[in-house]
């Protein structure tokens, strides 16, 4: 303060001033910075991590309940390792298609985080190519979770009762599964919708939105990619959870 | 609104350090790769964890540090949460642990609720 003069140390304190601070510091100052809180984040990516964060209560009320019901029950509840195990070619394999589905869903993570990483870099085919490869495993994902319904179903299996143990069972087993079915579905329409934009080149081009009339750009192919990792994020709570309990 | 829509410009970042002038990140395929590599190590881990027929307290504290690990390479890598400001970080992920306290409260009540049944309601 006492010497207005540029000199080096004052230099560095007003460069200091300028970087964002980080760690609590830098918490304080983004929540009252009296513009945008969120400095790095877009408001896109901000809207879709809060959905995401709505969406993870409902989840959880979903699994509190499930425990809530399996807890309290004096019924034995039917064991998950039986219920869902395969036969193949003779041998008995426990859990069989629900591991499949885990890797199925897994890879398709892998795959949607490098269409992220390829949009970023602006490689348009590669983006269109993974977003694609990441809806087809999505897909085969459902086709898996259908014939595992149909399979329960035709066992006898029903919301209201099944030939094992606790009642409880279908109930939660349907509604939990289900509601994790229909976000992969939504998903998978969600990916295609994009991947078709990126293969266009809508974002290279400038091509404005049919719904917004702006502009995008390929921050939207991380936004669905959040969404998409969320559900492969929930599945790994109902697979630890409900499965393998 | 230009201003929260231009920010999706290329920023030049160097690999495997936080972008945090701009959104932008560059990170080596590699790094999804072996996070991908480990998330089915640990799937298979999980599910060994059921084929071997471990039970009781191994059973559990495997399968609840199996899916915790999952969860945190997911969020932290895949969701990019590792290279957000904190202040994003605790707007979001502080939330979800509240869910720890019902789930506790639920504990307590269905153990309340199971005492009750085979106090009361059980045959004999």
């Amino acid at each position: 303060m006492n010497e207005l003069a540029p000199t080096t140390p004052n230099a560095k304190i007003a460069n200091a001033k300028i970087a964002p601070a980080t760690g609590w510091r830098g918490t304080v100052a983004d929540w009252s910075s009296d513009q945008r809180a969120f400095r790095t984040v877009s408001w896109g990516k901000a809207m879709m991590w809060v959905f995401l964060l709505s969406d993870t209560f409902v989840f959880s009320c979903f699994l509190i309940a499930y425990m809530t019901a399996r807890m309290s029950t004096t019924v034995p509840w039917p064991m998950p390792s039986e219920v869902f195990a395969l036969e193949v070619s003779g041998h008995h394999f426990p859990l069989l298609l629900i591991a499949i589905m885990t890797f199925v869903l897994i890879s398709s993570s892998g795959t949607m985080a490098m269409a992220v990483n390829f949009g970023y870099r602006r490689d348009r085919r590669k983006t269109a190519a993974l977003m694609l490869a990441t809806a087809l495993l999505g897909a085969a994902f459902v086709g898996m979770q259908a014939f595992e319904w149909t399979k329960l179903i035709s066992e006898g299996v029903r919301p209201w009762g099944n030939p094992w143990g606790a009642e409880q069972f279908g109930a939660s087993f349907f509604m939990i599964t289900g509601f994790h079915g229909t976000h992969v579905t939504i998903g998978v329409i969600f990916l295609l919708i994009i991947a078709r934009k990126v293969w266009r080149g809508d974002f290279d081009g400038g091509r404005r939105g049919f719904f917004t009339s702006r502009k995008g750009n390929y921050e939207i192919v991380e936004i669905t990619g959040l969404y998409w990792h969320f559900v492969d994020l929930v599945w790994v709570f109902i697979f630890a959870l409900f499965y393998l309990w | 609104m230009s201003q929260t829509t231009s920010h999706a410009e290329m920023q030049p970042a160097t690999e495997g350090q936080p972008a945090t002038k701009g959104e932008v990140q560059h990170h080596p395929i590699r790094l999804y790769l072996v996070v991908w590599a480990w998330l089915f190590i640990l799937s298979t881990c999980s599910y060994l964890v059921d084929y071997f027929q471990l039970a009781g307290y191994l059973r559990w504290s495997l399968i609840l540090s199996f899916m915790a690990l999952k969860a945190g390479l997911i969020v932290a890598v895949f969701m990019h949460m590792a290279w957000e400001r904190l202040a994003f970080i605790y707007a979001i992920l502080l939330p979800p642990t509240l869910l720890l306290v019902f789930v506790g409260i639920m504990v307590f009540e269905s153990d309340y609720t199971l005492l009750s049944r085979v106090t009361f309601f059980s045959a004999g």
